[in-house]
């Protein structure tokens, strides 16, 4: 082979190597123009990102892997990848404010977000156990870090060191999983264990796809892994947990479904009782634990543990339309976290954030446009129609349905009703109740990010086809 | 017809909401008085043009008419519209009560008035909605989507409890639909469509009928509301405003006798007389149960939303009776209902306005001070009680005939109902209008012209249909006809007569019944 088709053959990863070059031009550039240019260095993040993005959507479509078969980059992938930038530069374009008015001006933010978003887009195009670990893990050690990069703030530190130890603990179970399925099946890579257990699998298989979806679990904090889901959300920067509950959760929900389906498709049987399992768990207690919440980020954690739960309803059924719901979940779920959070981003009272529920009184009095949206966001958390959310639980309970989840789908729709309880009380809190003093005013960029994805939950019924169109197609590309 | 009339009446007041969103500034008396105008207008245009498709309307056709079709969510569902004769008279009340409830609140809502008439412009949109769509994933969206408005408008705008009742009213709803949704889905895996035409057809196996019955029911029920899941409705209408409850009880309370109308009946035609001895239970005991609870009550808005439970139970009755008369009553007692006791808690609302408060026992004498008032609130008592020469005889009369050809014992008792129904509703006009009048109401002024334009076409359409039901019942004959010819060839019951010929049956039974006046 000669160098020039060496080269060719990276064309697949260009995207990766851009944001990785990227990102250490970006570091060198903080590193020598210093604290006063760290807006001007998370500004060029955003670009990049968004140039990484069009790299994805330019490069020729089909099918390529490379390294052996541990990189894979298909429509799934790409589907994915657009979606978790989407956050990462959403969530990077509603912290600007935010690090400048909290003195949290530090380059490094930026880079950070970049080099974890690398490790998510490797993720999502692992396929092999290998590959997976090292996306893994370069998407965590960056997360660790932001978590706690309000070093003067103990809650912060706390939060950081919690995700830290608690992480590094679910590593721990996904390598030894990960070992206990090559030692058992004698490959890495996904379809080599998919031509391993088709006839079915040893028990020893069994208990690494139990410890490997452990890890997962912890990654996307789906119960009974969910533990530092609350206390980081809470102790975290807010912009640092909006990242948390967008771009992570839509990798470790992609290597989630491509490990289950494309590794695992002939011992469907074994890992569907775990998944099920897991969403029922996740959605009862992200309804009933949310109930009591009085600050509104530990509300999103619970939220957002109850969401994966409804997104992994679709990969429970383990069919092409579970996932194609998987996506059409994960893509609606991102643009209204994104929305939510510009929303408790602009909570901001006489320059001070404030937190809690109750202080968002009367906001349709005082702030009636972002109180309108904010209110439709959480009548689409809570999945009323016609708005985006309840299209995304339409998509997952209708793959339920065909699969025969009878008891997932009832106690799922019944756990939706109990959610919408405390959707219900946070807008009873926003348009019943008298106005409080009134919140400063919203920056542009976070009304930016609020209108456009407000606008988008509304009106997505009235042109749904395109995401549906390439939600199928990616989901096609699994099986 | 070449162009859209069942999109453009359906989302016309969307339209109209999102001008008073983006023409209006600020919440002062000019910007109310925009939002009102412009409220109006988009009612009574909307009124006007849904006036048309009653004229262009083939009653003699069983089939959807002003039908639309367009790609929507690839492959599932497809956003499809159109008219039979079961909808086509839901979505003419909806349309027509509009501009009576938004000139209701003309002068009683004083607050937030641009975000109150945006709300209800929303909720037509998706009352229309509802009526006319023929896709079961965009009925559920409308369904469901009116809860978020209703939501706001008991909320905000409502009285003490009012968090409580919206609370309940949401929870309550949602819960009773979700599990539609689910019987929705298997429907669409059996079928492979959820194209209402095509599922009307298609013959569900008997298991999933069972199944796919009581999911639908538990949501209808909920909706109707069904005695014992009524308990949201008084809660609900006692706090919503006056408007708000008009419309809770004319038109949201009959998406449930709709939707057994439009799938539970023909769609599981087993399973429905299968389950045909609980409805009638349920049925009896709401009339019976609830009549008699409405004889206690010390608040009016609350004496009138269990006699609409008593009267929802006829309906049910007749419906689930699968007699000509029995269907034909049902649509009847719908339509009459929605205009009686709309106008019921719009009486409410008019001394509501001027005393600020619903006890019954603070009125008395009110026939010295308000005379006209007392005449108008006559006749609707009146309709109320079912007396012959009003639209709610017709209704409760035809529905009790067709149970009793099926079931005598269950028409006897609901029967009894009625006699409470006289009870509860003379007793309060008793208690409120004669007597002695009370010292705090010397002052109470008559209805005005505003209230006097709200109420007269209710009036009139109150006695019209009293006399002269046959517009009604020739609009839904034909449809009613196909959908019981349906319903018994599933149960292999032997249909009397060929299709066409049960129009007759029950025009010549009506006959009498207008002449013996």
């Amino acid at each position: 082979m000669n160098p020039m088709t060496d080269l060719q053959s990276l064309i697949p990863i260009l995207p990766e190597l851009t944001l990785a070059g990227g990102a250490m031009l970006l570091l060198m550039i903080g590193a020598y123009a210093g604290e006063g240019a760290s807006r001007f260095v998370n500004g060029l993040c955003i670009l990049l990102l968004v140039a990484v993005g069009a790299c994805v959507v330019l490069l020729p479509g089909g099918r390529a892997v490379l390294f052996g078969g541990s990189f894979v980059v298909d429509d799934f992938a790409r589907f994915l990848k657009i979606l978790m930038l989407t956050g990462s530069a959403g969530t990077l374009i509603l912290s600007l404010d935010y690090l400048t008015s909290e003195k949290l001006q530090k380059f490094e933010f930026g880079v950070l977000v970049l080099l974890a978003t690398l490790g998510m887009m490797l993720l999502i195009s692992a396929s092999d156990l290998i590959a997976l670990y090292l996306g893994l893990e370069l998407m965590s050690l960056p997360l660790y870090v932001i978590a706690a990069s309000n070093r003067d703030n103990s809650r912060s530190t706390e939060a950081g060191l919690k995700y830290f130890v608690l992480g590094a603990l679910s590593s721990g179970m996904l390598l030894y999983g990960a070992s206990l399925i090559y030692g058992f099946t004698g490959t890495v890579n996904f379809t080599g264990i998919a031509a391993a257990t088709k006839g079915g699998a040893s028990i020893g298989l069994i208990f690494g796809l139990v410890f490997l979806f452990a890890g997962f679990c912890f990654k996307v904090s789906a119960v009974p892994f969910h533990m530092w889901t609350p206390d980081v959300y809470e102790g975290a920067p807010t912009p640092v947990t909006a990242f948390f509950a967008a771009a992570p959760k839509v990798a470790g929900i992609a290597i989630f479904v491509r490990a289950t389906v494309v590794a695992f498709p002939g011992i469907t049987h074994s890992w569907q009782q775990i998944v099920v399992f897991v969403a029922l768990a996740s959605m009862v207690l992200g309804a009933f634990a949310a109930i009591g919440q009085k600050n509104i980020k530990r509300l999103m954690a619970y939220s957002s543990i109850g969401h994966m739960g409804f997104a992994l309803v679709g990969l429970a059924a383990g069919t092409a339309e579970g996932v194609q719901g998987v996506l059409v979940y994960m893509s609606i779920y991102v643009g209204m976290t994104l929305g939510t959070f510009a929303c408790i981003l602009s909570m901001r009272r006489d320059g001070l954030l404030v937190e809690n529920i109750a202080d968002l009184s009367g906001l349709a009095r005082t702030k009636p446009a972002m109180a309108f949206f904010l209110a439709m966001l959480l009548f689409s958390l809570a999945g009323i129609p016609p708005l985006a959310g309840f299209f995304a639980k339409f998509y997952v309970f209708l793959a339920a349905i065909k699969a025969g989840l009878y008891v997932l789908a009832v106690v799922g729709v019944l756990a939706s009703v109990i959610g919408a309880y405390y959707y219900l009380t946070i807008v009873k809190i926003m348009y019943f109740d008298e106005p409080a003093k009134p919140f400063d005013v919203m920056p542009g960029l976070l009304k930016l990010v609020l209108g456009v994805a407000g606008i988008l939950n509304i009106v997505f019924f009235v042109y749904p086809a395109p995401l549906l169109g390439a939600a199928t197609v990616a989901a096609k590309s699994l099986f | 017809m070449n162009w859209p009339v069942l999109s453009v009446i359906t989302f016309l007041p969307l339209l109209g909401a999102l001008l008073i969103m983006l023409m209006t500034r600020g919440n002062g008396p000019l910007a109310k008085g925009t939002a009102r105008w412009i409220a109006m207008w988009t009612t009574l245009v909307t009124f006007a043009i849904s006036l048309v498709m009653v004229q262009k309307f083939d009653a003699a056709s069983a089939e959807f008419q002003f039908a639309e079709k367009h790609e929507w969510l690839l492959g599932v569902a497809s956003y499809h519209m159109g008219v039979d004769g079961i909808s086509l008279p839901f979505v003419i009340l909806t349309t027509a009560l509009m501009p009576i409830c938004i000139l209701a609140s003309w002068t009683s809502i004083q607050k937030r008035v641009k975000e109150y008439m945006i709300a209800f412009l929303v909720l037509e949109t998706l009352m229309i909605g509802t009526f006319s769509a023929l896709d079961l994933v965009l009925f559920y969206l409308f369904f469901e989507g009116g809860l978020i408005p209703m939501f706001l408008i008991i909320g905000v705008w409502g009285g003490q409890r009012r968090v409580y009742a919206s609370f309940k009213f949401f929870l309550y709803t949602l819960a009773g639909s979700v599990l539609m949704l689910l019987a929705i889905m298997a429907m669409y895996w059996e079928a492979g469509t959820t194209d209402i035409p095509v599922l009307l057809k298609h013959g569900f196996p008997v298991g999933l009928q069972t199944w796919a019955w009581l999911a639908f029911f538990a949501s209808f029920a909920v909706k109707m509301p069904m005695w014992p899941v009524h308990t949201w409705l008084p809660d609900a209408h006692v706090e919503a405003p006056t408007a708000g409850s008009v419309i809770l009880a004319a038109i949201l309370l009959k998406m449930g006798g709709y939707g057994f109308l439009r799938f539970s009946l023909p769609m599981f035609p087993v399973a429905s007389l299968d389950f045909t001895p609980l409805v009638y239970t349920m049925s009896v005991v709401a009339i019976i149960y609830t009549s008699l609870v409405a004889l206690m009550q010390e608040d009016v808005k609350k004496l009138i939303a269990y006699s609409s439970v008593a009267h929802m139970g006829f309906v049910t009755m007749g419906i689930f009776a699968a007699t000509t008369q029995g269907v034909s009553g049902a649509v009847f007692q719908m339509i009459s209902h929605g205009i009686v006791s709309g106008a019921l808690f719009l009486c409410v609302g008019v001394v509501y306005d001027r005393m600020h408060t619903r006890e019954i026992a603070f009125y008395g004498g009110l026939v010295t001070r308000m005379p006209l008032y007392a005449m108008i609130f006559l006749v609707f008592t009146l309709a109320n009680v079912g007396l012959p020469g009003t639209s709610g005889f017709v209704g409760e009369f035809l529905s009790l005939i067709g149970t009793f050809k099926t079931n005598i014992p269950v028409a006897s008792l609901a029967t009894i109902g009625v006699i409470l129904s006289a009870a509860y509703a003379l007793w309060l006009y008793r208690k409120m209008i004669f007597g002695t009048l009370k010292p705090a109401l010397e002052g109470i002024k008559d209805i005005g012209l505003r209230e006097a334009v709200i109420f007269a076409p209710l009036v009139i359409l109150t006695i019209l249909f009293g006399v002269a039901p046959k517009p009604v019942l020739d609009m839904s004959a034909t449809s009613i006809a196909q959908l019981l010819d349906g319903y018994n060839k599933a149960n292999g019951v032997k249909t009397a007569a060929a299709p066409g010929a049960p129009a007759a049956a029950l025009e010549a039974r009506i006959t009498p019944v207008s002449v013996a006046r």
